[in-house]
């Protein structure tokens, strides 16, 4: 479903990755592992066309993204939970889901959509009139997965979705994440949280200073040596 | 001389009434200030060119009241999203007292356009409307009806911002601009919405004034300045805080202005805002 | 630019009013360095990141003291633009002391600065039985007949005299943008500009030292006032306060160049030449078209603010610096 190939991207003079290949198949829920630094967020924000490429190419379902603008990227079917949530703190539950429903293709199935995110999260339904900015961290991560749903997407991304949150609240969003790859959805996630995402996952790529450095089913990473030495201390 | 006098109550409920029309005028600028971070300087401008608009549709080419003020509004709207595209969009990533600096070379302009179009002689729409008489008290009609038509363009934008997906975008902007395409929202399209709705109601404020002023290039120097000083004094960027303004500060004008002479209304009304911003810089309702 | 080309503009200037030039011109060179003055005090506050608005009050007050006091009191116009400077002081450092301390800066000081200059007005118009209100007031002659110089009244008939005496200012008010300039409140304006808590950790007193800029700036501005009323004899709350005349140093100044010495007197310069281009061209015409020139410089400060901020002087001295850079060094023996 998505390819990216070769892939080049960074901030001004400084490039932050370097030749970036890999695939999510429908269905699939692939992960970018990979230290700090790595270039993990910064992908994501490449292929959101949120930043220019400077080198290479995505392409959506066989449809090169090159000449999309970022506010059209959703139209293709590609949703993404940034960092940190990035919620409307001052907008309410229900007004930050309705914004993820704002793509026009999306207004009309508002109603089912919006029963849908609030099946998944109950929690989210109590606190619907509630500000955005009050809700828990956990909260907060369920509200920003529900907001990037209510368009439909095809793939979902997820940048980092355990960041910032405390370990109790992370098992949380693992299984959440866990469920909504059950659901069907398509999901590309990035984590620095290796051990937990590759539970959850079906592949994943390892990123290192802006290069991939191996991939391969989660068995095969979680048995591999490399892994088990550098970032589980084992 | 009694306790309770009538002509005083008749200069507070003149201060609740210009305080309608003051926050209508503040609320398109603190729109436009919370969503895309630049103060109009030539609001007051516009609102200028928004009455004169409606003098050249009513008096010299003949239509209804009604529908010239509708055009009116249509004017300044497109004037004021022409300006953001033209104007303040080639300056956005600028540091902001440009983008303030910027919007005062449009008022120069629009001024002397104005000059250019009418000439300096005071333009008048010539409706006469008879004052409303309320026991010895007495209010002007045009003013009663700013004062209704101006709540009700509150209302309106209030629900216009809360309720539709576009209010809801222009709302979520001004809180987190970078995100926005991830919802397939153009932010350029918000901002330049944004500022049709900010021109449509300096329009609006523009066909409120005319039944009750006179017309000329240059008085947008004349209330510009207290819109931006209601706008400051409330929060700039903050509506609500603008409303409250509009209303303490007419307060200030009309009251101040009966005890002593109409002039020194004003005076107060700005030696109050002096005052209010060694207290509280950030405004009554503003936050840091 | 060289020492020796400048010493040679200098003394071309010098010898100008000698050279016979018509009353006509000498006026138009004379406003035009007046308004180089003011503009050059406007900017030392400008250039360090604090835009006013609210110039037009201190030429205001410098001018209505003045001739306020000179036509209701008999007080020698020297002492009254003591007194025009004594209360720009106070009003630079009412305004000054709670926008430094609470941080104000950006479009809020602007509009701060704004409602300054607006209550400066309105109070000059509200006190209409004593200012003359919008109609304007001219100070009393103190000239007998055949006098030409009255020194305790501050009043000269030749223009000559006159030249001299607003140059002379404006080449004070340049000394002053270049002692700012050299001196520590600008390194320390200037760290503050880019990180004021960063600034402000390291012992310097940013408040202390916005409100040294902003009090000479008032200083220097309300004798701008002074001198006009002197000059021109006829002021009215609309040219010397309100927001028209504020917007118009600004432009000037970021039409000649904000950061640079000489580049208020270019603005100047350059605003005197359209009006008067203008004038020339149209011809009789001229006045079938009021507000032209306003149009032309609303225009003008919408394009230089987009594509050239740094106005005429800056970009002209940043190209010329570039070729400089780039012209091949010579090779040696």
């Amino acid at each position: 479903m998505l390819a990216v190939s070769k892939l080049g991207a960074g901030y001004g003079s400084f490039q932050a990755l370097f030749d970036v290949s890999l695939e999510v198949n429908a269905g699939e829920s692939v992960a970018v592992i990979g230290p700090n630094g790595a270039g993990k967020t910064t992908l994501l924000r490449a292929i959101s066309k949120l930043i220019e490429l400077s080198a290479g190419e995505v392409t959506m379902e066989g449809r090169s993204l090159k000449d999309v603008a970022a506010h059209e990227v959703i139209a293709h079917g590609i949703s993404q939970v940034p960092e940190n949530r990035r919620l409307f703190a001052r907008l309410s539950v229900e007004e930050n889901l309705k914004m993820g429903g704002f793509l026009p293709a999306a207004r009309p199935k508002y109603g089912e959509r919006l029963a849908f995110v609030y099946s998944l999260f109950p929690h989210l339904k109590e606190r619907r009139a509630q500000l955005a900015g009050t809700l828990s961290g956990g909260e907060q991560q369920m509200c920003a997965i529900g907001r990037a749903l209510m368009s439909g997407p095809k793939l979902l991304l997820l940048d980092e979705p355990s960041a910032g949150l405390a370990p109790v609240i992370v098992q949380s969003i693992f299984e959440l994440v866990k469920r909504i790859c059950a659901e069907g959805f398509t999901v590309l996630i990035v984590e620095q949280n290796i051990r937990q995402v590759l539970k959850v996952v079906d592949r994943a790529y390892l990123l290192e200073t802006g290069r991939i450095k191996s991939s391969g089913t989660s068995a095969e990473l979680l048995a591999s040596d490399e892994i088990r030495k550098a970032y589980l201390g084992i | 001389m009694p306790v309770f006098d009538i002509f005083l109550l008749e200069a507070v409920v003149n201060g609740i009434l210009l305080g309608g029309l003051l926050a209508l005028l503040s609320l398109g600028l603190n729109l436009v200030f919370g969503v895309i971070d630049v103060v109009w300087i030539c609001y007051a401008e516009l609102i200028m060119i928004g009455m004169y608009a409606v003098y050249v549709l009513h008096v010299q080419q003949g239509w209804p009241l009604v529908m010239a003020m509708a055009a009116g509004i249509a004017v300044v709207a497109a004037l004021g999203a022409l300006m953001h595209q033209f104007v303040i969009r080639p300056v956005l990533s600028a540091e902001p007292i440009n983008q303030l600096l910027v919007t005062g070379g449009v008022l120069f302009f629009l001024q002397a356009a104005a000059t250019l179009a009418f000439g300096i002689e005071f333009k008048n729409l010539g409706v006469r409307l008879p004052p409303v008489a309320i026991g010895e008290m007495s209010f002007s009609l045009p003013r009663i009806i700013a004062f209704a038509v101006a709540l009700a363009g509150v209302v309106a934008t209030y629900l216009l911002l809360t309720r539709t997906y576009i209010g809801t975008a222009i709302r979520a902007i001004s809180q987190d601009r970078q995100i926005m395409p991830l919802m397939g929202v153009n932010p350029n399209r918000v901002f330049v919405v944004t500022s049709a709705l900010g021109g449509a109601l300096a329009g609006l404020g523009a066909c409120l004034l005319v039944l009750q002023y006179d017309i000329h290039p240059a008085i947008g120097l004349s209330f510009g300045p207290i819109v931006f000083v209601i706008c400051v004094l409330g929060g700039l960027g903050n509506m609500l805080g603008g409303l409250v303004a509009a209303f303490i500060f007419a307060q200030f004008i009309s009251v101040g202005g009966f005890i002593f002479h109409i002039e020194w209304g004003y005076v107060i009304a700005f030696a109050f805002f002096i005052a209010v911003m060694f207290w509280r810089p950030q405004g009554i309702l503003g936050g840091k | 630019m060289s020492r020796a080309t400048l010493g040679v503009g200098l003394v071309l200037l010098l010898a100008l009013p000698l050279s016979g030039i018509g009353a006509y011109p000498l006026h138009l060179i004379i406003m035009c360095v007046l308004w180089s003055y003011v503009y050059t005090s406007w900017s030392i506050m400008g250039r360090l990141g604090l835009v006013s608005l609210g110039h037009g009050a201190f030429l205001g007050i410098g001018a209505y003291m003045v001739v306020m006091l000179w036509n209701h009191f008999g007080v020698s116009p020297w002492l009254g633009a003591l007194a025009g400077i004594a209360l720009s002081v106070l009003v630079a450092l009412i305004i000054g002391i709670p926008c430094f301390r609470f941080r104000i800066v950006g479009h809020y000081f602007a509009l701060v600065t704004l409602a300054l200059t607006e209550v400066t007005r309105l109070v000059i118009v509200a006190l209409r039985d004593q200012t003359g209100g919008s109609l304007g007031a001219t100070p009393d002659t103190a000239l007998a007949q055949g006098a030409s110089v009255s020194l305790g009244a501050l009043q000269f008939s030749s223009k000559i005299a006159w030249f001299y005496v607003i140059v002379a200012f404006w080449l004070l008010g340049l000394w002053v943008w270049h002692r700012i300039d050299r001196s520590m409140t600008r390194l320390a304006l200037e760290a503050i500009s880019q990180e004021e808590d960063a600034a402000a950790s390291i012992g310097i007193d940013v408040t202390k030292s916005k409100l040294f800029v902003t009090v000479v700036s008032a200083v220097m501005t309300s004798i701008g006032g002074v001198l006009y009323a002197q000059y021109q004899l006829y002021i009215n709350p609309d040219t010397v306060s309100g927001i028209g005349i504020s917007l118009q140093i600004v432009f000037g100044v970021i039409a000649g160049g904000m950061y640079v010495m000489l580049g208020p007197t270019v603005g100047a310069v350059f605003t005197l030449l359209l009006a008067e281009g203008l004038r020339l061209a149209l011809g009789e015409h001229f006045s079938k078209f009021p507000a032209l020139d306003l149009a032309i410089y609303g225009l003008l400060l919408v394009l230089f603010i987009i594509y050239m901020p740094k106005g005429i002087l800056g970009a002209a001295l940043e190209r010329w610096h570039k070729r400089r850079a780039t012209r091949p060094v010579p090779a040696p023996g």
